[in-house]
This record gives C-alpha cells, structure tokens and sequence, in this order.
C-alpha cells in the first residue's frame, strides 16, 4: 500500500499543495475572508437613516418625519454642491409656502427613497390625510438575508476556481517542466496520474467546504436545511465536473499563461452570470437559458435550494443533470486531447 | 559474442517537413556503453526518444531487448532506465520523496536508500529537489533511471550545463555502472565524454551517422596524429599565407583556415611544425597563436563534415 504508485502519485499532490504557502491561502483562506468582509458589509441594519439637505423656510416639517436626517443650506448652491458630492441624497427646495422643488438623481434608489419619505412629510404636514389605513408587520427571517444568498454562490465559486486552479496548474506546469514525459517514460499507468489530482481534490474538498460552511454557520447563523449529505454530494460533484473542465481546458497548454488565460476566460462569465454575488434573474430573459446551462449556475442554484430552501435530490434533479453533463462531456474530451509530452 | 540489446534498422523520421533522423542503423551489444556524439540538431535526442518509446517514428525497425515498443510497451518500460535532457523534477519533493515516488512504478529493484547511495546524495536525502545544485539534480535525475534496476539505461545529455568539476564526478559515477555490467546509450556534444566513457561511438550529422567505431578507430581513421593551430598577426603587412604552401609540406594532410585560426592535420610533427614556423618568418608573418595537440574526435568531426562538433 505504502508503495503502490497510485497513492505515491497522490501524495505528491498534497505535498506539493501544502508546501505552497499562497496556495493554502487561496484555497482556505481567502473565501473566509470574503465571507466575513461581505457579512460585515451588507449585515442586516435598522432601517437607514437618508441625509437630505433643506433650503428656504419651514424646515420644522421634517421634525416628525422618521429616519431623515435633514441638513440646512444657507444657499441653493452651497445645496447642489453637497447632492453632488453625494452627502446627501435629496435636496428639498421650499421657495415659498405651497410649493416645494425636490433635487434628487432619479436613477438613485436612495434619492427616490428620500424623495419618497420628503414628500410624504411635506404632504402631511399640509394637512393631507391617507384615505386607506395601513398598518405594517415586519419579517426578518435568517435564510433570506444577503449573506444567506451569498453563501452558497460563495461556497460554489470557491470549488469552481479550487478544481480549475489546482488542475490546470499542476497539470501545465508537470507538462511545461518535461516532469510529464519523464513519468510516462516509466512503467507508470498514465491514469493514475490523473487518478491523483481528482483524489486529492476530493480530500481537499472535505477539510475546504467544511471550513468554510462550519464558519458561516457559526458566524453568520446561515442555515442549512437540506441533507447535510445532499450538500456533500453536490460539492463532490460540482467539484468532479469542474476538474474536468480543468482537465480539458489544460489538455493541450504548454505554458501556464496560455492555461491561465483559458481558465480566466472560463471562469470569468461565470463569476458574473451565475449568481454568485446577485441573484442571475436580474439578466434578461432571453440569455436565461444559457445561463442555467453554465455548470456554476446549477451548483449555485443547487446548492442555495438545498442549504436555504431544504430541497431534497428529486427537486435539485435538474441542476444535478447539467452539473453531470459537463462532467460527462469534458472528461472523455479531455483525454482524447491530452498531450503528455 | 554477446546478445544484441538495441537494434535498430533504417530508421526515419521527419517533423513536417524537416527530417530529423533519414535512415539510421545501429546495433548495442550487452555490457557496452555505446555514445551518440554529434552537434546539436543532429538528431540524436529524436533517435534516443524512439528507442526509449516516447517519440513515434515514420518508418524503420527498432528492437530493445529483443522486444518492439508496439507489442510490449509496458515490459519494456519495466526493464530500462531512462534519463531526459532537460527534466526538472518537482522543486518541493524531496530527494528521498523523488526516488520512492519513481521507485513505487517499477516492480523490482533496489530499495530508494539503496540508490540514493549509488548516485551519492545521502547527505541530501532530505533536501528539497530545489535547493539541489545542477550535478546534484542531475544525479537525481540518475537516481530515478536505476530505481528499476534496468537491463539498459538511456542517457542524454548527462553532463549539458554542468561545471567541470561536476561533470567529472558524473563521468566517475557512469563508469561505474560500466564496471558493475550494466549497458548504457548516451548522447553527448562533447568529444571528451564520448571519448572517455564510450566504447563505441556513432558520430551522427543531419540524422545519418557519418561515422562507427571505437574513439580509437575513428580517430585511426582519419589519418592524422596531430592537430596543429596557429593564428597570425594580419595587419603586418606581410604577404598572405598561401594555404596550398602550407598543404605542400611535409607531413601535413590538410589545412583549412576558419575565422582567421588555421588549423593543420599532421601526420609528423617533428618535421611540420619547424617547416611550418621556417615559411612564417620567410613571409615574415607574426605569429600571435600555436597550439597541437593528439587526434580527437573532434578532428574526426572535422574531418568529415568541415564543421565544428560546437559550431552545431
């Protein structure tokens, strides 16, 4: 056991991996990091509180108003300047009783919040009075918070960039290095080889995914409540797919820039169309289908159904079905492409 | 008369348009240690990369230990040693970690210990392959051709980039391999190497071999004992050195000027060169250069293309 090549092979591989400092930053490190500063930045806060400037008389009416921090100008320009500057996100002009200007960028959501909550405060101070009474119920349930979403895209970012990476840079560099042609010189079986790099990415799997989703349990409150089982069969999957876009995007490369640009030219969409940091329903509707047909849409979208909505394997049957796909496709590919020499 | 371990047979091979190997003959007996010598380009690695089974050829017959490459590949893999120019092994492997993981693909040989001894780099077993200096990796390199104990171990390039002093402890420990029995192929560039550590070189140029036979013989071959060069002052405004004068002394076979060194094959040294340094002060020609030295197989080279084995 302790000789048979296969586990020889695949020892070098966590060798190699772990006596890069930067790769275990990478790996491990570095999607903590960008989950904690993400939960820091977008945790969930009281309602915010708009700052609006004011120029002319009767500024008492925002008095009453909730959530307005509202600044006087002496001047209507020493106003416009501070909108422009972004200190404020509406400027209420009030030339004279009866009339009133509002300053504001429509295409802002938080000006057209401002411009909102002013008005409602100039109307009501003027006596207008709501036909129909409202009365409002406020839910802040854990699971549809921002860091709830970002998560799992995080999570399925993380095994996407790890299987790609970890592929193709040791395949191209072994390749570049004539490390390759001297191992085939040998009676070593050649898919043994490749055998090591999808063990070792497995292993690696394991200590990653458990890390990073035992952080944002902890930290965050994130809950998972899928199959905890589900959860580690799509991240073996996503991650078996993944490496067999590595494989096949490095099957020819005899250099690392060429892979890496490859890979970066693969990835890129990815990061942007397939939900990792905002939902992919906010694309246009006729790209819809190809976005759900990229391998890091289904495993973002699986993995978000299962740890966020509890969705069982017959619900996810779709996501799994693409994820297998690419699998299926690249790594038969990618062996008939690939240059050991 | 000891069996035949490496036969090959008309061999040809071209990459796209340009032939690297047209039509090569070869025989490797058991026990000996048999040299390509030629410049770069020649086509030697090419030749060596189709034995060792790595490189397909277009056209002849090889045969390694009595088996071909298309029905055995994966005995023959098990029984030869084999050294790549220019392999770097994994930088943060180390020595020790290097040999076991190439030892773990062969089904006998010596232990790892065992041959980290032979190529002497017990001291260094634990270091990183990277912080080796270039013998040492290059010993590495050897290390990992013995872990299957071969019955025939290809080299090329052994000592390319390496310093004298490490080229010499490399050429000590591959005769040594000599001397326990083992059969050996090289390729090399340098004369010396082929001429100290072969027993039979094949001087190949444009992927022919232009020349077999012992170093011994080659150099018999040509005719010539001695090598003498000179170069002279040309600005004195002496008359030209006429190199069919030079031809037509005694005891000299041939001579050819090349940038501005002449360089004589001679055959009787005691006569040429006074005859020589008489036609210089009679031309009143400064000589600023004189060198001579035995035959080579360098001068063989010489001899028979007019280029230098270096020039490439």
């Amino acid at each position: 056991m302790a000789n048979h090549p296969l586990w020889q092979l695949t020892l070098v591989r966590f060798r190699e991996f772990l006596r890069e400092p930067e790769a275990l930053f990478w790996v491990f490190g570095f999607p903590l990091l960008l989950a904690a500063g993400l939960g820091l930045a977008f945790r969930n806060t009281p309602a915010q509180v708009l700052s609006i400037g004011f120029v002319g008389a009767d500024r008492a009416v925002f008095e009453q108003a909730p959530s307005l921090a509202v600044d006087a100008f002496p001047t209507l320009e020493e106003g416009l300047r501070a909108l422009r500057e972004g200190r404020i996100a509406l400027l209420v002009e009030r030339p004279a009783a009866g009339a009133v200007v509002y300053h504001y960028d429509d295409t802002n959501p938080q000006g057209r919040d401002a411009r909102m909550r002013a008005d409602l405060a100039v109307q009501q101070s003027a006596g207008r009075v709501d036909p129909v009474a409202a009365h409002e119920e406020l839910m802040r349930e854990t699971g549809s918070r921002y860091i709830d979403f970002l998560v799992p895209g995080l999570l399925g970012m993380n095994i996407m960039g790890g299987s790609i990476w970890s592929m193709g840079f040791a395949i191209v560099d072994a390749r570049r290095r004539k490390l390759m042609k001297r191992l085939i010189a040998t009676p070593m079986p050649r898919h043994y080889f490749l055998l090591s790099f999808l063990i070792s990415r497995l292993a690696m799997l394991v200590v990653e995914v458990t890390a990073f989703i035992g952080f944002a349990v902890l930290v965050f409150g994130v809950p998972v409540r899928g199959s905890v089982l589900l959860v580690a069969g799509l991240c073996a999957l996503g991650s078996l797919a993944f490496g067999a876009i590595g494989l096949l995007l490095s099957s020819r490369a005899r250099t690392i820039e060429a892979a890496s640009g490859l890979m970066n030219l693969t990835m890129l969409p990815m990061w942007i169309l397939s939900g990792v940091f905002f939902s992919s329903a906010r694309f246009p509707d006729a790209v819809q289908p190809i976005i759900a047909a990229l391998p890091l849409t289904a495993l973002n979208d699986a993995l978000r159904e299962t740890m966020l909505q509890g969705a069982t394997l017959a619900q996810i049957a779709p996501q799994v079905g693409v994820l297998a796909a690419w699998l299926l496709v690249c790594f038969p590919v990618a062996l008939k492409l690939f240059r050991w020499q | 008369m000891p069996e035949t371990v490496l036969h090959v047979r008309d061999l040809r091979k071209a990459y796209k348009d340009v032939a690297a190997v047209s039509g090569l003959d070869l025989e490797v007996k058991a026990g000996e240690c048999f040299g390509l010598l030629g410049p770069n380009g020649a086509g030697k690695t090419t030749t060596i990369e189709i034995c060792e089974g790595l490189t397909k050829r277009d056209a002849g017959e090889v045969e390694v230990l009595g088996l071909t490459w298309e029905r055995d590949t994966a005995a023959l893999k098990q029984r030869l040693g084999i050294q790549l120019q220019e392999t770097q092994l994994s930088e943060k492997l180390t020595v020790e970690e290097t040999v076991v993981l190439f030892r773990s693909f062969f089904h006998k040989g010596p232990t790892a210990e065992h041959v980290i001894g032979l190529v002497q780099l017990e001291e260094k077993r634990k270091a990183r392959v990277g912080t080796l200096s270039g013998g040492q990796k290059q010993r590495l390199a050897l290390a990992c051709a013995l872990v299957g104990d071969p019955e025939l171990l290809f080299l090329d390039e052994p000592t390319t980039g390496l310093d004298p002093q490490a080229r010499r402890q490399l050429w000590d420990l591959i005769e040594e391999f000599k001397r326990a029995g083992r059969t050996i192929v090289l390729t090399t560039h340098y004369m010396d190497e082929a001429e100290r550590l072969c027993e039979r070189v094949a001087i190949m140029d444009h992927g022919k071999i232009i020349a077999l036979g012992s170093p011994r013989e080659l150099v018999a071959s040509i005719g010539v004992e001695h090598v003498v060069e000179f170069s002279v002052d040309v600005d004195a405004g002496a008359q030209p050195l006429d190199l069919s004068e030079l031809r037509a002394i005694e005891g000299v076979r041939d001579v050819r000027a090349d940038n501005g060194v002449v360089r004589m094959q001679v055959t009787a040294l005691h006569s040429a060169v006074p005859a020589l340094l008489a036609e210089l002060v009679r031309r009143g020609v400064r000589l600023t250069e004189l060198r001579t030295h035995s035959a080579s197989l360098e001068d063989v080279f010489v001899t028979l293309t007019g280029r230098h084995l270096r020039d490439g």
